[in-house]
Formats: C-alpha cells, structure tokens, sequence
C-alpha cells in the first residue's frame, strides 16, 4: 500500500520562517505501527526522497500517543524572501503520498 | 476550580459563524480570547506594517465579541493585534474598538499592552552577547540592519497579560506567543500553567482540532484542576482523542516539546480521553519554566520585484526551457553591459514541473503545459522594471534550435504582462533576547475609548 492510503493527515506547513514540518498522522494504532515498522519512513529515506542532505533534517520524531510522525527539515530560503516558492510551506508533502509500505 | 475560555476562531478577521458564537456564549465562558496573529505569510505583514485581514472583517468579528463580552460581563484579550502586534498593528486594532465603543456606546476600561522593542534595546543586548539566532539560516545582525528594520516585536509571555487582567476588560496585546493570553486567564483564576498553556496551544487556532477542522469556527476549553476539557460551538464538529493530539503537531518542530517565553512544555506524557459528545478530556501536560528569552522578530526590504507570468503550450519549447533561459539571460547581461549583473536577479519558476519543490522535487517529468513565471530582483523597481522588460521581449522571440512556433513563444494571461511587486522583505532580526522576566519590556496603557 502507499502511505497516503493508511495515513488520516499527510500535511506540511512552516514551522516558523526557515523550517518545514511534515506530519503524518494515523487514526487507527495498527496502521501507525505497520508504517513504523515497516522501516520505510526514516530520517534517510526522507532524506533521499528530498534531496536533503541529512543534516538539514532537524527533527525527526515519532508521537505514539497521538499517532504520528514529525519530520522537521531546513529551509534553503527562509519563507516569503527572494527566492522562496511556498511561502506557508503547505504544499511540500506529496513525495510522501507515494511512499510504498509493504 | 474552573474556568471556560471562548476562542471565536484561529485569526481575529478570519470570520466565524454567529450561531456558534451564540452557542459558545450560552455556555457561559469565563472568558474570550483571540488569537489575532501569525508570521505564516512571511516578513511582508510586520516589514510593511499591514494587516493579514482587511478592516472590514476584523470590525465585524470585534463586534460579535465586544457584545459576548459586554453581555456575559466578562474580558475579551486579542493576542498579537493586527496580526504581526508591532505599535502600527496594535494601533489600528485600537482603532477599531473605539470605533465600535462609539457605535454600541460601551466604554469598558481597555488596555493596551505593547510588544515593541527599541533599537537600544536590541544593541545593547548585541554588545553583550544576550542575544541568539533562532536558527543558523538568520542573518547576522549589525548596527546596519537594524537601522533598516521597521519595527522589532517581542512575542509576551503570560505575565504581563496577567498584570493587565487585573485592570481592564478589554485587552489587546501587541506581539504574544500565540497560547499566552489564553494561558493568561486561566493562570488568573489560580490554574496550572502547563495545563492553562497546552489550552491555549490549541485553543488558538479556533476549530482546528476537531473534525472536520477549521480556524473559522469556534472552540470552548475547559480548565479544571487536574485537566481540561475542549469541544467546538458547533454541533457538526467533533473533537476526538486523535484529533486534539495529532493538533500538538501543528506548525512546531517537536511534537510534544514546544518552547516559549520562560518555558518549556512537555507534553510526553499527555493523555486524551473521549468523553462523548464531541468532547475530548486531556491531562498530564507539563510546564518545566526555563531561563527567561523573548522571540524577536523584525523585517526589512531587501529588494524589489518585477514579475511575469506566461503559459507555455509548445512542446519544443517545454524540451529545452533552461537551455533558453540560460541564453535569455546571458543575452539580457550583454544588453545591459553597463548593469552590474551581480546588482539584479533572474529566476525562472516552471509550474507544472518544479516551481512548487525546487531542488527538492524527486519527479520531473514533462508535462504538456508549462505555467511560467520569472520575476527580476533589483534594489530599485526601475531597474527590476527595465530588466524585466528586457527578459519578457527576449523571451517570447527567442529563436531557439529547431523552433517552429516563430511568431512568439509565450501566451500571456494579461496586458500588460509585466506586473511591478514592489519591496520584497525578510526578516532581519529572528533572534532570542535573555531578559530578566517576562514583564519590563511590555508596558501596559490604558486607553480611552
């Protein structure tokens, strides 16, 4: 299945000017931890999906008390200065969408 | 002990249903609280001194809230007035007010509490090292661009919001860490910060949490002593466990550490519990108080901006479009030899292949339709206007290998396609500023109204 078909939320937002959130959030502890387990979400997948280099990648952190995973990254351009292209940073999770967990 | 707080909706001026209103206000609150800011549209709203929403919006959710809180008897607090809380927003926030006093002719006693931080301020905390980046992506400070900042703010913690509690009924704050006015009232009436904290962090965004969610509708929170409780107004939403937990995700870095003004809130060992009824219970949130630091945050204009936008439907063209830019660009550089071509900018941004992403985009295949934009960055907006022009003339005739399309290669939505942006901001100051305590830089006015 691709993660967009077990996850509830997929989402990414700022978190403040120079940081980008992605949250994927579960409703049901079964699909969390068949997501969790399946090792297919890491701080290096995430990484390489992005073409981030890993130490741009400030938080990645799980929350299983509210079912998700926080993966928080740095910007190349702070929000809404020259050169950004998404000033809330709402629109940077869909390479998620495709992630394939067995 | 307990206390009932109102939050109409996520951002003053966003707007939210009066039947909720009328709902939340039949439950009686202890209190309303609105958030009314954000630095989510970027450094524009506080470098420019304007609002996020229009005057018309804000006047017509002030005046819902003014009568809930003349009827009830009850405070109304504005968190972050005018959306960025620098003296212009909170200014224009009062102005409001009084308008609206004059035309329901109530005079409570209002407070003003502003969040603006003199330059001296700031450059004796420079010189003595009290000063601290928020992130390695800030620009270094200097004498220089503070000069040219217009306006740093301080995000206020609870303390001075208490202070002004116990004096006026209306209350607007300049800048405020988001949950801290909510966290004010709860604070007040003898509850626990952590608790009266975590509240406030979800109250501030309105209906957010629930399902479905939205900042435009309105959320009730109820402190008790070894908990709180939180519902929407509105019968068609519903809070759940899930929902009100995942709502700690929102907008922070950390999913259950988040640091504000002179603390640091855990919320590791929180637990959610459904009570029924679209009501979700929540306890074991933790305030650990940590070494006093305020967020400061200025802006100023770093360039000005020309820009185009153009579709491209040829797919000879769509092929090679950065090998044309390429010559676009050395062909404008050689027009304008006089120019220094490291004084201006070109950036070409392709919608429907990488102009959302960039660099981070893994897909990159072809699409039958390319939306363009391309935006010239200069320090004047004559210059971005000159070069700009050039650019566009260039680009619609240029003759690149195997061209078929010779009359022109780019549709324009408008006339005239060349669209002046004016200043582009950033921010200048994102830094933490070490205080003694979470009151002396905020000082709290009375004001007629």
């Amino acid at each position: 299945m691709r993660l967009y078909e077990l996850a509830k939320v997929l989402r990414s937002k700022n978190s403040g000017p120079y940081e980008i959130t992605l949250d994927i959030l579960f409703d049901d502890p079964e699909k969390y931890r068949r997501v969790v387990d399946s090792g297919r979400v890491t701080r290096e997948s995430v990484a390489q999906l992005y073409h981030l280099s890993p130490e741009r990648i400030l938080e990645f952190v799980r929350y299983d008390a509210a079912l998700g995973i926080k993966i928080t990254y740095l910007r190349d351009v702070p929000s809404g200065t020259v050169g950004d292209r998404d000033v809330y940073g709402a629109q940077q999770h869909a390479p998620l969408m495709d992630i394939d967990i067995p | 002990m307990r206390t009932c707080i109102c939050s109409p909706c996520g951002i003053l001026g966003y707007g939210f249903p009066e039947e909720s209103f009328r709902r939340a206000m039949a439950e009686k609150p202890d209190a309303i609280v609105v958030d009314a800011g954000s630095t989510d549209a970027g450094p524009h709203k506080l470098g420019a001194g304007v609002a996020i929403v229009s005057r018309m919006a804000a006047k017509k959710d002030l005046r819902l809230l003014m009568q809930g809180a003349r009827e009830l008897e009850i405070p109304l607090v504005i968190g972050s007035a005018g959306g960025s809380g620098a003296r212009t927003h909170t200014e224009w926030t009062l102005s409001i007010i009084r308008e609206l006093c004059a035309e329901l002719d109530w005079h409570p006693k209002t407070a003003v509490i502003w969040a603006d931080i003199s330059n001296d301020v700031i450059l004796d905390a420079l010189a003595h090292g009290a000063l601290e980046k928020m992130s390695e992506n800030v620009p270094d400070l200097t004498p220089e661009t503070l000069a040219l900042t217009n306006g740093v703010v301080a995000q206020m913690g609870m303390e001075p919001v208490l202070d002004a509690l116990d004096v006026a009924q209306i209350i607007i704050c300049g800048r405020a860490y988001d949950p801290a006015p909510f966290a004010a009232v709860g604070v007040k009436r003898g509850h626990d910060a952590g608790l009266a904290y975590h509240l406030g962090k979800i109250l501030e965004c309105g209906a957010l949490c629930c399902e479905p969610g939205t900042t435009k509708d309105c959320m009730l929170g109820i402190l008790e002593d070894d908990g709180f409780v939180v519902y929407p107004a509105a019968p068609s939403r519903r809070c759940t466990s899930v929902s009100v937990a995942a709502h700690t995700f929102y907008e922070k870095d950390h999913p259950y550490l988040l640091h504000g003004p002179g603390l640091l809130l855990d919320l590791s060992a929180c637990t959610f519990t459904e009570l029924g009824g679209g009501r979700v219970r929540v306890t074991g949130s933790r305030l650990i108080p940590q070494p006093y630091t305020l967020k400061l945050e200025g802006a100023r204009p770093v360039a000005y901006r020309t820009f185009v936008l153009a579709g491209i439907r040829d797919p000879l063209l769509i092929s090679r479009l950065e090998e044309v830019e390429r010559e676009v660009v050395r062909g404008v550089h050689a027009y304008y030899a006089d120019v220094p071509p490291e004084s201006y900018q070109i950036h070409f941004y392709h919608y429907g292949i990488d102009a959302v992403m960039g660099t981070c985009e893994p897909f990159h295949d072809l699409p039958h339709e390319v939306g363009l934009m391309f935006e010239v960055i200069a320090p004047d907006q004559e210059l971005a206007n000159a070069i700009c022009a050039t650019v566009r003339s260039s680009y619609l005739h240029f003759g690149y290998e195997g061209r078929k399309s010779t009359a022109g290669n780019l549709a324009f939505p408008f006339a005239p396609s060349d669209v002046l942006f004016g200043p582009v901001y950033a921010f200048s100051v994102y830094h933490l500023l070490k205080v003694e305590n979470g009151r002396d830089l905020f000082p709290i006015e009375l004001a007629e109204v």
